[in-house]
């Protein structure tokens, strides 16, 4: 886009020169463009014509190998116990891990998963009394800044579940469950810290106020604990990732296995307690628990394994298909090729 | 937000104009204003003028108050400043509306209801734009700041006051009103007035090619009364005041006077002004005032800058443009909806933060979240590509080899730059003839004189012989023998005919010598071009050289008895004509050797000329005086008193003449001119012994004249001396170069030259002509009245040399001399040979049209001295008239150029550019109809369309001349109804299938041939559909003599009525409106000057480029550009629709599942490279294919109506890949405790291999540019989530990534989802892609089988046609046709098949 008077000036430039400059000057500047394969667009170039025949193999390809992985998926998934609410015991000797799930709860909604702090949650002393707009309205409380800000967390599932083996001769066995361990270690180690670190909360929270639904305050979350209380207690951080669908669970507790041979959770007869706090109704929700174990591909889900072998059959059918066209008309068109 | 070219060019321009006004000094308007209200003047314009005064003079005063205002000479093309860069730069950009809706949204952002994002992040894409853009812009300013300072830090010699002397100064320190020195080969420095120059004739050459581009001299005049020689000019003594017009950019104007002390007036005009960045040459020192500097220069004036069009595809993308918007806009809709009713059906739940807003406002809301959301869908980015997709494009168009010229050493010109993909939708070729179908390289062939045809049999056997000497020289190198054999055979031969070839043995030999180093003289290469050495050797015709030298020759008193041969009047007629073309021309003399105005000027002692000027007027008074006893009044003046007056008139003083052609030739032609004058001297005696009775007995006259010529003639006539004479003559006359303004002239130059007329020098008042037989002579030049294409014609008038009659020459085109030259009255044998003479000149012009060759008539006019008197009154009064200079100089000139006596005609061959049929039939088989607009005769046009296979043999031709408006319209139905039944038969025939080749039934068409005054008609208003109707039936359509005017009308009414995509190209500057109306306009670079280039948007240096342009780079660049229009409309709708899903799941809370900085980086970086590789480097059909097969590029266009259909089925499947892409991971997903960001994070994945893929799935070619390129997008999207998520903690609050992504990715599933659903979503694509190419290339090979059968034949078919046509007529239609005068016949057809 240079303006043409440039170019029109600089060409008299050039051509006055070899005017005066004789010959060589001229042949030194000839214009001609340079005789690469660049510059001539004769990069060498592989053309991914895709017809039946070129395809076909891929579609078979992709069928051979999707089909043993659904296959694999969808029995990985079956393997993986699940129960909900009503946990039915299992002989399984991995761990068995214990989710809340709520649903119809919109933990996505913009305005919500925005309502919270992270530099406060990161121990941040000025964010900490004087937390982020995004916490509107749960920002501030009598004058005092609310710790920790915002709807995400002042909307904390605060029920308490308990389980109890009953054995044979019907005793109630508290299962032993292991809150800690449940949050991502990011989460734990990195994103979340208390103010002036895990020592005396209550002075660090001092001049806070707790989050309107709160019964306590933030550093008597988990009194016994001070690797687990204030900002880094693992419920409230699982909380605190917000899930990214209305129907949603969230890991509560894990129930490690005890030996080798034993079953985590032995067949028989469990009661779950549960001290009912949050209110679901408001939302129509509903509050389930669930017992899982997990495999390397993560909870139960049978879709995946179906879906890859759907893919797969898809893929080998289409093949079959192509093989067919390619038969047809590829064939054809060759034999035409031949005697032209 | 589709106008932004234009807008950002209107803009440009705007700032140009305001930032060139605020630098320099004040408005000139008013210090001017005050000045001329003191200063009253006849001439006065208006106030619209400018007064200069010398810097260091007397009026020192009067220029501080008004000239030290003007503009200085410092030139500023930058368009900011350093300070001012990011204001004026953001300024500008924000007239974009591009800019302004990324704005829009950065503000909408801030709106705290409606925020989408942190308020930064949606800066980026603004911020990204702004900056990419400021950075070119800052590039492209820098360089033109470097080339300012260059330019303005040239030294030049500028008189100083203080010092009296001329003392180096830098450009830009000179100012209005200075004085200026300049030497040979310097670049002038400011627009100046020419006030000396060293030349004695007050000349001085200017070179224009900077400005033009025309590489020929142009002649200055000093300013008319200043002193031509003698002393230099000294400022100091300069004490006139200059008034001339404002500046403008007119650059073949300039009107104003010179007002000296003493209160005379001198008007100045173009010829006195010296341009700015023009070259001197051939002048040793010139010296000028300055009276417009810097931007008020013609040359600053007329640069403005490259040219945007619109590109029908641009057009086409702004509705699908618009489309996206409804999109958009329906998406955020529902999503307002729904989360209106979503809110509507909650009861105060907990995780609803602000429960007040009522669901309908709520919904508002959303709406313009969703639009900040999904604004990705307006893929406004797509602009930028696009642009730079284009300069890639044109990177490559400039790049290629085949459109390289050898011979002048130049490349494609890319003048547009955002139209490349217009080239592959042309539908209508509209091409000038002359210059662009032919070479423009004129060469003389025949000539008919007194209505006797000299055909010129060998000169046209030589040019058919040069051609294939050409060629056999291009195979086998030069031919060394016969150049040897040549030099010692023109020695001996002696007879006229042995003459002759040895010439054209010279011929040969010269050629294969000039192919042997072309490029061993710059400049004698380039003038070369103009003239070639085919255009300088001509044969002559031997009957006209018997009857030539006879004039001079003994032979008239021996033959006298026999003279039904030739009669005296008809010598006199063949004198004249040779005159007139030697003459009769604005042809620049110079030498290789010497520069260029230098042309040898003996020293002849004044006396003898007087005797010789004397000897001639008597001498040939008689066969003059035959001529005027037809107009009696002619006679009334002696011939003594013309002499008489003649050389007391004017500066016959300065009168110089050359008898001695060379001096280098030793004693021998010394001796020879020597010998002629006194011969002459004794005639002289002779004839003044027979002075008396002027106007008695002619005869007797003739005869005394002529026995005392006889002696003459033993000298210059006869014998081995004449030998010597030619030989000599050959020598000098090859030092000469001829310069001239159009290809044509040059060539009647050389072929009067071969004649022995030779053209030797000229200067401002005369001109230097060898005769036969009669040597140098000098003819005074009265006027020049140059060529202008109202009057297509131009005229000399001259005191003829041997008479001393004030006469006229003019040589123009036919169909004026035809009509202005008039039946003399007077004697009655006289009016029937004159009728006859007419008759029979028409005859020849007619065959020579049909021949294609292109002809010219000459016509003379004998002026009375009253009658010049009286002209030349009117003639200096609009020369030195202010106002409307041209419009009375064209008036006296059709003055002076009346009752003209035709003398005779000439044909130039212009032979057809290589290659021009095969690239003509390759178009046609693109589909692309070619129309022919030229300026030319109808047989010449017909015979050059056939010639370039336009027309074939079975096309039915349909010629349309109509006397009147009426007749015209019947005329338009009749052809209409006869194309139509045409049609029908032909499709019967086909039907029945006579011979069972369908594909060659249509190929025999309809071709309409019409000319000016019909196509004046056809274009009204009421006949306009008519004729569009005809046309568009019509295989071709020929418009012959057609207007500049008349070409642009018809270019619009195709373009506009049919709606059709059109190109222009021609060479000279009558196409240049055509070429500015068309679509695309691409310019020939050829012989016409550069007028046609500069107004081109490409600019080629053959036609035969015109076929690669359009079939290769043109369906190149269109299917780069579309199908990468279409990839990214369907990558963003795909990203966006993502999101859109997702709402569906958060409450229509406009939510987004990924990190705010992926989601606007996605498509800034991490997929915005491949789509620009795509873009410029695809190639969907190799460059041969589309060159053997132009019905591909039909093929191509035929997708502009697929393009709309291709838009949905790309937004169709676009939909589809972001339901799997979205579906698949939320159904492996949906229930566990999966959150927002790791739910997005395999999403996010997939659709970038996803969008990736799908590319190379589209891609026609891959190589190893666009794999890296893919490798990189694809490894910088995962480079920067991982490092995002392992260094942001507490960055991106609502959405922050730490840790998500690492451990995203080292879970299988993430892998897992990422696969299938990547495959998922790619199977529809390439399912289709396999089984279209599968199914469609079987029928594409098989019609290109068909095809190829097809081509055959035809070629079979257009041999034997060619063979059987060499030997009948060449022009079988309009024979009985000539249609030249259509106000006799009201209408003529004809249809030949």
């Amino acid at each position: 886009m240079a303006s043409s008077y440039n170019a029109k000036e600089e060409d008299g430039h050039h051509s006055g020169a070899p005017a005066h400059g004789g010959a060589a000057a001229a042949a030194a500047k000839s214009k001609k463009p340079d005789n690469t394969a660049f510059k001539q667009q004769r990069l060498p170039a592989w053309q991914p014509i895709l017809t039946a025949g070129t395809v076909l193999p891929a579609f078979f390809v992709i069928g051979l190998i999707f089909i043993p992985i659904g296959i694999g998926l969808f029995v990985t998934s079956n393997n993986i116990r699940e129960f909900e609410v009503t946990a039915t015991p299992t002989r399984d000797t991995s761990n068995v891990f214990m989710y809340y799930g709520l649903s119809n709860f919109y933990q996505n909604h913009r305005r919500y998963v925005k309502s919270r702090d992270d530099s406060q949650l990161y121990g941040d002393r000025s964010a900490l009394t004087n937390p982020s707009k995004e916490c509107e309205p749960y920002r501030m409380s009598d004058g005092q800044a609310i710790a920790p800000c915002g709807a995400i967390a002042n909307s904390l599932f605060n029920d308490t579940l308990e389980l109890y083996h009953i054995d044979s001769n019907g005793t109630r066995n508290t299962i032993p469950l292991v809150k800690k361990g449940i949050a991502w270690w990011t989460d734990k180690h990195v994103k979340f810290r208390n103010p002036g670190g895990n020592n005396n909360l209550t002075a660090a929270f001092r001049g806070t106020s707790k989050p309107v639904n709160w019964r306590k305050p933030v550093y008597d979350l988990d009194p016994s604990d001070p690797d687990n209380n204030g900002f880094i207690n693992e419920d409230f951080i699982v909380w605190m990732r917000t899930a990214a669908l209305p129907t949603f669970r969230k890991l509560y507790r894990i129930i490690q296995k005890k030996a080798v041979t034993t079953p985590t959770l032995p067949s028989g007869r469990y009661v779950l307690n549960i001290s009912y706090n949050y209110p679901v109704l408001s939302f129509d929700g509903r509050k389930r628990m669930i017992l899982s174990t997990i495999s390397w591909m993560g909870g139960k889900n049978p879709f995946l394994g179906i879906a890859y072998i759907t893919v797969g059959s898809i893929c080998f059918f289409l093949g079959v298909v192509l093989l067919i066209i390619h038969h047809k008309y590829d064939t054809r068109n060759n034999s035409a090729d031949i005697p032209n | 937000m589709e106008r932004f070219h234009w807008v950002q060019h209107r803009c440009r321009t705007l700032l140009a104009g305001d930032s060139g006004r605020g630098w320099y000094s004040s408005p000139d308007g008013l210090p001017n204003k005050s000045a001329l209200d003191t200063h009253c003047s006849p001439h006065r314009i208006s106030g619209k003028r400018r007064m200069v005064f010398a810097r260091h003079g007397p009026h020192q005063h009067d220029y501080e108050t008004i000239s030290k205002s003007y503009k200085g000479n410092a030139i500023r093309t930058t368009k900011y400043r350093l300070l001012t860069f990011i204001p004026m730069n953001l300024f500008q950009q924000f007239h974009r509306a591009a800019n302004l809706y990324f704005l829009f949204l950065a503000l909408l952002n801030w709106v705290p209801v409606v925020e989408a994002f942190q308020k930064e992040i949606t800066m980026i894409p603004l911020l990204v734009v702004l900056t990419v853009i400021a950075i070119k812009d800052a590039l492209e300013d820098y360089r033109r700041y470097l080339f300012d300072k260059k330019v303005n830090n040239n030294v030049v010699r500028v008189f100083s006051g203080k010092q009296k002397v001329y003392i180096d100064q830098c450009w830009k320190d000179v100012r209005v009103g200075d004085f200026v020195r300049l030497s040979c080969n310097e670049i002038i420095p400011a627009d100046m007035l020419l006030l000396y120059s060293s030349d004695p004739r007050g000349v001085c050459y200017i070179e224009t090619a900077n400005l033009d581009g025309e590489t020929n001299l142009k002649q200055r005049q000093v300013v008319s009364d200043h002193p031509l020689q003698g002393v230099e000019f000294s400022p100091e003594t300069f004490h006139s005041r200059i008034e001339c017009e404002n500046p403008n950019n007119d650059l073949n104007r300039f009107r104003g006077y010179m007002e000296h002390s003493s209160g005379g007036r001198v008007g100045l005009h173009n010829s006195n002004l010296l341009l700015r960045s023009c070259t001197i040459r051939n002048t040793e020192t010139v010296v000028g005032i300055v009276v417009y500097a810097g931007h008020d220069t013609k040359a600053m004036m007329n640069n403005s800058g490259p040219r945007y069009k619109r590109s029908q595809l641009e057009k086409r993308l702004n509705t699908d443009i618009l489309w996206c918007v409804v999109l958009l806009v329906i998406m955020c809709l529902t999503a307002a909806v729904g989360h209106g009713f979503w809110l509507k059906n909650l009861k105060d739940p907990i995780f609803v933060t602000d429960v007040e807003t009522p669901p309908t406002l709520a919904g508002f809301y959303v709406f313009w979240t969703m639009i900040i959301v999904l604004q990705v869908l307006i893929p406004i980015s797509l602009y930028v590509s696009i642009e730079i997709v284009k300069l890639g494009q044109v990177y490559f168009i400039h790049n290629d080899l085949d459109f390289y010229n050898e011979q002048l050493d130049s490349r494609i010109q890319c003048r547009a730059l955002n139209i490349t993909e217009d080239l592959g939708q042309i539908q209508y070729l509209f091409s000038d003839k002359t210059g662009t179908l032919t070479e423009n390289k004129m060469v003389f062939r025949c000539c008919s004189i007194y209505g006797v045809e000299y055909p010129h049999d060998e000169n046209a056997r030589r040019l058919e012989v040069y051609e294939a000497e050409k060629e056999k020289d291009k195979a086998a190198g030069q031919s060394v023998t016969l150049r040897s054999g040549c030099s010692g055979k023109s020695l001996s031969c002696r007879s006229l005919s042995c003459n002759r070839s040895s010439v054209s043995l010279h011929t040969l030999t010269a050629e294969s010598g000039e192919e042997d180093d072309p490029r061993s003289n710059h400049i004698q290469t380039r003038t070369s071009a103009f003239c070639s050495r085919m255009a300088k050797e001509v044969v002559p015709d031997p009957e006209l050289v018997k009857k030539l030298n006879w004039f001079c020759s003994s032979v008239l008193p021996l033959s006298e008895g026999s003279s039904t041969t030739s009669s005296s009047l008809e010598l006199t007629y063949i004198t004249d004509f040779f005159l007139a073309l030697t003459i009769c021309n604005s042809v620049v003399v110079s030498s290789a050797s010497q520069p260029r105005h230098m042309v040898p000027e003996a020293r002849t002692p004044l006396k003898s000329l007087e005797e010789i000027k004397l000897m001639f007027q008597r001498f040939s008074f008689s066969p003059f005086s035959a001529l005027s006893t037809l107009s009696p009044p002619q006679i009334k003046g002696s011939p003594l008193s013309f002499t008489s007056r003649l050389f007391t008139r004017g500066k016959a003083g300065s009168f110089t003449i050359s008898t001695t052609p060379s001096s280098t030739d030793g004693s021998e032609p010394g001796k020879d001119s020597y010998m002629e004058t006194s011969n002459l001297r004794r005639k002289l005696d002779l004839s003044a012994t027979g002075e008396g009775g002027n106007a008695g007995p002619v005869e007797k006259d003739i005869r005394e004249d002529a026995i005392k010529d006889a002696k003459a003639q033993t000298v210059c006539g006869n014998g081995p001396k004449q030998d010597v004479e030619t030989d000599s003559d050959s020598d000098t006359d090859d030092e000469l170069l001829y310069e001239a303004e159009s290809p044509d002239e040059a060539a009647l130059v050389h072929a009067a030259r071969a004649y022995r007329c030779t053209l030797r020098g000229r200067s401002a008042e005369s001109l230097l002509v060898d005769l036969p037989g009669i040597g140098s002579l000098a003819v005074q030049l009265l006027h020049i009245l140059p060529f202008d294409s109202n009057r297509k014609r131009m005229s000399v008038v001259v005191r003829h040399p041997l008479t001393g009659h004030v006469v006229v020459y003019t040589k123009g085109a036919d169909s004026v001399i035809m009509d202005l030259a008039e039946t003399p009255k007077g004697a009655e044998q006289a009016q029937e040979i004159y009728n006859h003479i007419r008759e029979q000149t028409q005859k020849h012009l007619d065959s020579y049209a049909r021949e294609g060759l292109r002809t010219l008539c000459i016509a003379k006019k004998v002026l009375e001295e009253e009658e010049y008197d009286v002209w030349l009154k009117g003639q200096l009064l609009a020369e030195s008239s202010i106002e409307n200079r041209e419009e009375l100089l064209l008036e006296s000139a059709q003055r002076l150029e009346t009752n003209l006596t035709l003398l005779g005609a000439t044909g130039i061959v212009d032979r057809l550019q290589e290659d021009v049929p095969e690239t003509i039939e390759a178009l046609q088989r693109a589909g692309i109809k070619v129309w022919v607009l030229t300026g030319d005769k109808q047989e010449t046009a017909i015979n050059i369309a056939y010639a370039c296979k336009l027309l074939r043999p079975n096309d039915q031709l349909l010629t349309a001349n109509c006397g009147s408006k009426d007749a015209c319209a019947a005329f338009l139905q009749e052809l209409k109804l006869e194309v139509l039944q045409g049609q029908d038969s032909m499709t019967e025939r086909t039907a029945a299938g006579t011979d069972g080749e369908s594909s060659l039934g249509s190929m025999a068409s309809f071709v309409l041939v019409i000319n000016g005054q019909t196509l004046d008609w056809a274009l009204q208003e009421e006949l306009k559909s008519d004729f569009l109707e005809l046309s568009r039936r019509c295989k071709a359509v020929i418009c012959c003599r057609s207007t500049p005017l008349q070409k642009s009308q018809v270019v619009r009414l195709i373009r506009d009525e049919l709606g059709v995509m059109t190109l222009a190209v021609g060479d000279g500057a009558n196409d240049v409106s055509m070429i500015q109306m068309a679509d695309v306009g691409i310019g020939i670079s050829g012989q016409e000057g550069m007028q046609a280039v500069m107004s081109s948007d490409f600019a080629v240096s053959r036609f035969k480029h015109l076929s690669k342009l359009l079939l290769v780079h043109g369906h190149w660049c269109y299917s780069r550009l579309a199908n990468m229009i279409l990839y990214f409309i369907y990558k963003n709708v795909m990203f966006v629709n993502l999101l859109f899903w997702y709402q569906f799941f958060c409450g229509f809370s406009g939510s987004v599942m990924t990190n705010a900085w992926v989601l606007i980086l996605f498509n800034l970086i991490f997929t915005s490279v491949p789509p620009l590789i795509y873009g410029v480097l695809d190639r969907d059909t190799p460059a041969e294919t589309l060159m053997g097969l132009p019905e591909l590029y039909q093929a191509a266009q035929a997708s502009k109506v697929y393009i709309p259909h291709m838009f949905w089925v790309t937004v169709l499947d676009a939909f589809y890949q972001s339901l799997v892409c979205f579906f698949i991971p939320y159904l492996a997903l949906a229930g566990s405790d999966v959150g927002v960001l790791s739910f997005g994070s395999p999403i996010n994945a997939s659709a970038l291999l996803i969008i990736l893929l799908h590319q190379v799935l589209e891609s026609h070619t891959l190589t190893w540019i666009h794999v890296v390129v893919l490798l990189l997008s694809g490894g910088s999207y995962f480079g920067f989530v991982l490092l995002f998520s392992v260094s942001c903690v507490t960055c991106s609050p609502p959405t922050n990534p730490v840790g998500v992504e690492t451990l995203q990715m080292s879970q299988p599933l993430f892998y897992i989802i990422c696969a299938v659903t990547t495959v998922t979503a790619l199977l529809p694509r390439m399912l289709f892609r396999a089984l279209h190419n599968t199914l469609h290339r079987s029928a594409a090979l098989k019609s290109s089988q068909m095809d190829k059968v097809a081509s055959e034949e035809y070629r079979k078919r257009m041999q034997h046609w060619n063979l059987s046509h060499s030997r009948v007529n060449r022009l079988p239609v309009c024979a009985d046709n000539p249609g030249l005068e259509p106000g006799l016949e009201p209408c003529t057809s004809s249809v030949v098949s």
